[in-house]
């Protein structure tokens, strides 16, 4: 570990400001803000498109290009935690499923 | 502090959500998701030390910052020198879905004083969202529904900040134990896909996610994460046009979203 440097702090306070006004953005004033439309249709397909647009590099890119092969955990696990949501519909169930898929194939065969 | 206190204990709003049995569904909601959670934050503690983090550093952020995805993001800027700009508009564009949630979950907490709102706000993360819109698709109208939801938001959300920093702190920790060839930290993926998968309660929704999905790859190399941004601008273009598509129910919002 090496010392700590205030700059790095500053940005770990700037990161908490950003984490709390983006959170609570509209929670802050004392009267509601007129909704534009386009945050109407924001509000229908924003969160789970922002879910997406994290989870989907996570699944199918490594090192910041799309996976060339099919031999990928990831793949196989996303599949199963997938279809156990859909079917189950329990949280807990869909990590467990993903990782028991996951871990075998990526620490056994090393996809 | 001796004035905070007392004020407290006179705080009826306050006394009766901490006594609401509302508190404790929240946190076994939250103990529910723990296991994926808690080695997100395992991982992330890694990620933390193997960027150069000093204890002092890597202790401010796992307590205060409380944003998985974009602490993973600023971790390598930090380590590169990245101008702190750039570190704060990657975190708050990675963020900007946190936005829409407040606006959608405004009437809410609307009741509460500015800073019990900015702490409501604060205590909000991704899973939070998800498991408090399944069990409360609409804003309480009487006093008990106020209070029930509100003692359910904080026993979510505090149970999840715990949750958080201590296995951030633990994987600190054990940073040199766990190597994170392993990729424990993929069960935080899975926690993310399970509440995207959760909210495709529409076919619209569900092509919006695949086409976020798509461009989030596609748009990988622009910088500040800003591919994330540019996916969400084309799912929304894509939900809305696909909602009049020939065929499509004229409402297809039969749920929760509009209070």
């Amino acid at each position: 570990m090496s010392g700590t440097d205030m700059w790095t702090v500053a940005t770990i306070a700037g990161l908490t400001i950003v984490t709390v006004l983006t959170r609570a953005l509209f929670f802050l004033p004392a009267k509601p803000w007129p909704l534009p439309r386009w945050l109407e249709a924001g509000f229908r397909y924003a969160p789970i498109a922002a879910l997406a647009a994290v989870v989907f590099p996570e699944i199918a890119m490594t090192g910041g290009h799309l996976i060339t092969t099919w031999q990928d955990a990831r793949l196989f696990a996303a599949a199963v935690a997938t279809v156990w949501f859909v079917v189950r519909r329990g949280l807990l169930g869909t990590i467990v499923a993903g990782m028991a898929v996951y871990l075998p194939l990526h620490l056994a065969l090393g996809w | 502090m001796r004035r905070c206190r007392a004020r407290r204990h006179r705080d009826p709003i306050l006394q009766s959500v901490l006594r609401h049995p509302q508190l404790r569904v929240g946190a076994l909601d939250m103990a529910l998701v723990t296991p994926g959670l808690a080695a997100w934050g395992v991982m992330t503690g890694v990620a933390m030390v193997k960027s150069g983090m000093s204890a002092v550093e890597l202790t401010l952020m796992a307590l205060f910052v409380y944003a998985g995805s974009s602490q993973l993001a600023a971790l390598p800027l930090i380590a590169a020198g990245a101008p702190m700009w750039v570190i704060l508009a990657t975190s708050t564009c990675i963020n900007l879905r946190f936005v829409v949630f407040s606006a959608h979950l405004r009437p809410y907490v609307a009741h509460l004083p500015a800073g019990q709102r900015a702490l409501r706000g604060y205590l909000f993360a991704d899973l939070n969202y998800g498991l408090f819109i399944r069990r409360f698709p609409q804003p309480a109208t009487d006093a008990e529904g106020v209070a029930a939801q509100d003692a359910y938001w904080l026993g979510n959300g505090v149970s999840c900040w715990l949750v958080w920093s201590t296995s951030s702190l633990v994987g600190a920790a054990l940073a040199a134990t766990i190597p994170e060839a392993w990729g424990l930290g993929f069960a935080g993926v899975l926690a993310l896909l399970g509440t995207m998968v959760m909210l495709a309660t529409t076919w619209q929704r569900l092509a919006a996610a695949v086409v976020a999905g798509a461009v989030a790859i596609a748009a990988f190399a622009l910088p500040l994460k800003l591919n994330i941004l540019v996916a969400i601008a084309a799912a929304i273009a894509a939900g809305v046009v696909l909602e009049r598509a020939p065929g499509a129910v004229a409402a297809p919002e039969p749920e929760e979203e509009h209070p």
